[in-house]
């Protein structure tokens, strides 16, 4: 009981404490035993990266008091953008990937400027940049998803390497490589905001912008780095995104925006800014990957899964407030 | 006057009468035993240093507490609120330290918010609370300038707010009104016309409770005077019989120690300014008045300088401007004369003189902090410390690229620096603790660390002691002291002019954005100074140079 009482004291120990909840759950509802082969959990970590690694950049705009709306829309421009580079223009798929980063962190640099240079609120910004992007996406593709089958000539061609290579399976066929991706996203945004002098600012400049600014803070190169960086991150999901498909589909990832503020409220860490980390995100993340893993492995409809996953944020959100 | 209205109410039935109130948070006690009265048309002060449970009583008594021991009488009924809402309907308002008001709401709307006059169906009934707002304006006597009570209540002068305040406690038909350091946003003629409304408002028999650390302001106002210390009852008493000393005596159980500043002018001039200008930033409708107009001194190294002014008079404009802050709307030159052992804040050398053109260069905060100057803002939680980061975050933020080489933060650096400040001042608790749970005096000393550390040579502080006790002044004070036997060069503003005397070796006063005055230490006098900012001319004989500010005393 006083352990309980502990956990409950910091952030951390709620959150926690839900992902543990959510755990026993899947324990009662196991699904005649899937739930205890440790393919289920990989299968888990796997769907869920993709979100994981969006919601690392989303954590780092929302401490700095900011949104980040377009992370969906970046997501589907880089699928489409390296699927096209890759697969029709047959180039190298490094450079492919350093190209479609460069453009994701660009693009998230924008809006960063807008929010920080031009002082408009960041949901404007990131919501118009989301529907544009979009736009762009659909622009890109013709409208069409980029795969192997070339409908202008009607053939085929064969899918890079890097598709499979991106989404195969290593150590013994227990972790994806995509699981890693997004654990290694946690880690330097767990190391950035706990060790790195840009990280500190972002709190300071979710916490009190004008107070960070009259202490030197340089608060608008702070913000467009945070945007950048969650465009950075936006650009990893979408090639790993891409891979998953194995092909670049302009519709691809609609409303993962919301699943990653979703990650990030779970955590803990508050819309307002100033206060959150990268641990909370991580647990946050888990916390939603088995709830959407427990509903499927149960063959709970889609209906139910929209309306559960609603309610149980709630119940996550109410759990974490400061008493 | 004082004295004659405290005995005559002596026998009379208090309106609010609270007995053996007793309160904790979790384990701790903040209030012990503690009985406490209001009578009415008296001026009931309540003192103490902070963390001496003022706050907590006056919560107890506006129904923001619900949970102590004890009984609380209103009109000579026991009473117990639930809500706020229940200490108003009982005839119990309260003046918060803090503005309460919604800013783009007009103030009618504000006057009656959350008992609005509603006729069928809910509807508002508008006519009826303007008129009802006007009278109660017009008992205020309320200057709304060009501004008329529909206009959005942000746009009146803080001082205006505050009085809005207050006919929002009359609206509510209050017999109790309880103030939370009201003049804390005020200066001192603003402050007056608050003092004349709330002789008026005793003339009516209200009973007014008022917290308050300024001794001039509780002695112009007391009829009694109650002191609690750690929670408890350390006395009541008519003003008249307790006299100053004795009264600090009892906030913090000592005699307040008289450490004075001297200092010869003999230092190297730090900083000339030279035509210092600063553009209104509101639109030119106003009256087309910059906030600060050609104004040139100089400071030299180890000398405090004060700025005496109004608000409005541009004082904290000229703070502002060096350090900055005040970007695009800035002309002038600033001559600055840095030690050359000293590096700048990222340690690159630097020249030993500089000349800055105020309209191009030192664009930003950062630039000025580079060049070690540094700002303490008027507005501790606004603009001071983000509060949800701990002490030491709060006290490095400034000097950061000095703990973060490669722009890696080094823990120990940071943590061995702040320690050694937080030492010096004297600062408390926990460094990792969120700031927002320090008392004021502790806050207000994280936000002077985090200037110390980023190693200024010309300190700009603007009201450094706003919201701190009687205490933590005091070693406030002794800290300016030693900084400018340092070398430091200072420029102080404060509204609190008994402070700006005892502080500085030289008092430039401002009146509307012009300097009207210059004094030394010894010439310097509260009704010299007070008289130059209200734009009377130095030499005595001389016409005042401009129309005095709107203030009736």
């Amino acid at each position: 009981m006083k352990l309980l009482r502990q956990l409950l004291a910091s952030p951390i120990g709620r959150a926690v404490l839900a992902l543990v909840g959510m755990f026993i759950l899947g324990l009662v509802f196991n699904a005649d035993g899937a739930f205890f082969h440790w393919t289920t959990h990989r299968d888990m970590l796997r769907q869920l990266s993709v979100y994981g690694i969006l919601s690392c950049g989303m954590t780092l705009v929302i401490i700095t008091g900011g949104i980040d709306l377009s992370v969906s829309s970046v997501l589907a421009v880089c699928a489409v953008g390296f699927s096209i580079l890759t697969i029709h223009q047959q180039a190298n798929p490094w450079l492919a990937i350093a190209l479609v980063l460069a453009g994701g962190t660009a693009v998230g640099a924008l809006s960063g400027t807008l929010v920080g240079r031009f002082k408009i609120q960041p949901f404007v910004v990131t919501l118009a940049a989301m529907v544009l992007l979009r736009g762009l996406a659909k622009h890109l593709s013709g409208g069409q998803k980029i795969s192997t089958y070339i409908a202008a000539s009607d053939r085929s061609v064969e899918l890079p390497a890097i598709f499979e290579g991106i989404d195969a399976r290593v150590l013994g066929d227990n972790v994806s490589i995509v699981t890693l991706v997004f654990l290694a996203c946690v880690a330097v945004s767990a190391f950035l905001l706990g060790h790195v002098r840009l990280g500190r600012y972002f709190y300071a400049t979710g916490g009190n912008a004008e107070a960070a600014r009259l202490s030197g803070v340089p608060v608008t190169r702070t913000l467009v780095l945070a945007y950048a960086l969650s465009g950075l991150f936006s650009a990893i999901a979408g090639v790993c995104q891409a891979a998953q498909e194995q092909q670049g589909d302009p519709e691809t990832g609609s409303g993962y925006e919301l699943q990653a503020i979703a990650i990030v409220v779970i955590g803990g860490t508050n819309l307002a800014g100033g206060r959150g980390g990268m641990a909370l995100t991580l647990v946050g993340a888990l916390t939603i990957g088995y709830l959407q893993k427990i509903l499927s492995i149960n063959a709970v409809g889609e209906a139910s899964r929209l309306m559960l996953t609603g309610a149980i944020i709630v119940c996550a959100v109410l759990l974490q407030r400061r008493k | 006057m004082t004295d004659v209205q405290a005995t005559r109410d002596a026998a009379c039935e208090p309106l609010l009468d609270a007995s053996h109130i007793s309160k904790s948070f979790g384990p701790n006690p903040v209030l012990r035993d503690v009985s406490f009265d209001v009578r009415p048309g008296e001026v009931h002060i309540l003192a103490g240093e902070n963390g001496a449970g003022k706050s907590t009583l006056l919560n107890i008594l506006s129904g923001i507490h619900t949970t102590y021991e004890g009984e609380l009488r209103v009109g000579g009924v026991v009473r117990r609120f639930l809500h706020p809402k229940d200490a108003v309907r009982a005839g119990v308002a309260t003046v918060h330290q803090e503005l309460s008001l919604i800013g783009p709401l007009s103030l009618i709307d504000n006057l009656f918010l959350g008992r609005e006059y509603t006729g069928r169906f809910g509807i508002i009934d508008t006519r009826r609370q303007a008129r009802e707002a006007r009278a109660l304006l017009r008992e205020l006597d309320l200057d709304m300038g060009a501004l008329n009570e529909e206009d959005p209540v942000e746009r009146l002068p803080i001082s205006t707010q505050q009085l809005v305040e207050i006919a929002k406690a009359l609206a509510a038909k209050a017999n109790v009104i309880l103030m939370d350091e009201p003049t804390s946003a005020l200066r001192e003629p603003e402050a007056l016309r608050l003092f004349d409304r709330i002789e008026a408002l005793k003339r009516q028999g209200k009973g007014i409770v008022y917290v308050s650390h300024k001794m001039d302001e509780i002695y112009r106002l007391a009829d009694r005077i109650t002191v609690l210390r750690d929670g408890a009852l350390v006395g009541t008493k008519p003003a008249s019989e307790l006299p100053a000393r004795k009264l600090v005596e009892w906030m913090i159980g000592r005699d307040l120690p008289s450490r004075e500043h001297t200092s010869a002018l003999s230092g190297d001039v730090v900083l000339a300014i030279e035509h210092l200008s600063v553009r209104s930033a509101e639109l030119p409708d106003a009256d087309g008045r910059p906030d600060v107009d050609d104004v040139s001194f100089e400071v030299r190294a180890g000398e405090i300088l004060g700025l005496a002014g109004l608000r409005g008079s541009g004082v904290s404009d000229v703070l502002h401007a060096l350090f900055g802050d005040r970007a695009g709307r800035v002309s002038g030159n600033v001559l600055l004369r840095g030690r050359p052992e000293v590096p700048d804040v990222k340690g690159r050398g630097r020249k030993t003189e500089e000349r800055i053109d105020l309209s191009r260069d030192l664009a930003s905060p950062d630039e000025a902090i580079d060049r070690r100057i540094m700002l303490l803002t008027n507005d501790r939680k606004g603009k001071g410390l983000v509060l949800d980061m701990g002490s030491k975050e709060n006290a490095s933020l400034a000097s950061l690229p000095r703990f973060s080489p490669y722009g890696i933060l080094r823990d120990r650096l940071e943590t061995s620096a702040t320690a050694r400040v937080f030492g010096q001042l004297g600062v408390k608790g926990q460094v990792d603790a969120p700031v927002r749970l320090l008392s004021g005096g502790n806050q207000q000393k994280v936000v002077l660390a985090k200037c110390l550390l980023t190693e200024p040579e010309v300190m700009l502080l603007d009201e450094p002691t706003r919201g701190v006790d009687v205490g933590a002044k005091a070693e406030i004070y002794a800290l300016l002291g030693e900084w400018a036997r340092q070398g430091m060069a200072i420029v102080l503003v404060t509204s609190e002019l008994p402070e700006l005397l005892r502080l500085s070796d030289r008092i430039l006063v401002l009146h509307r954005g012009q300097c009207t005055a210059e004094f030394s230490r010894a010439e310097a006098t509260q009704e010299k100074v007070l008289h130059a900012a209200f734009g009377g001319s130095a030499q005595l004989g001389d016409s005042p140079s401009t129309q005095p500010d709107r203030v009736k005393s």
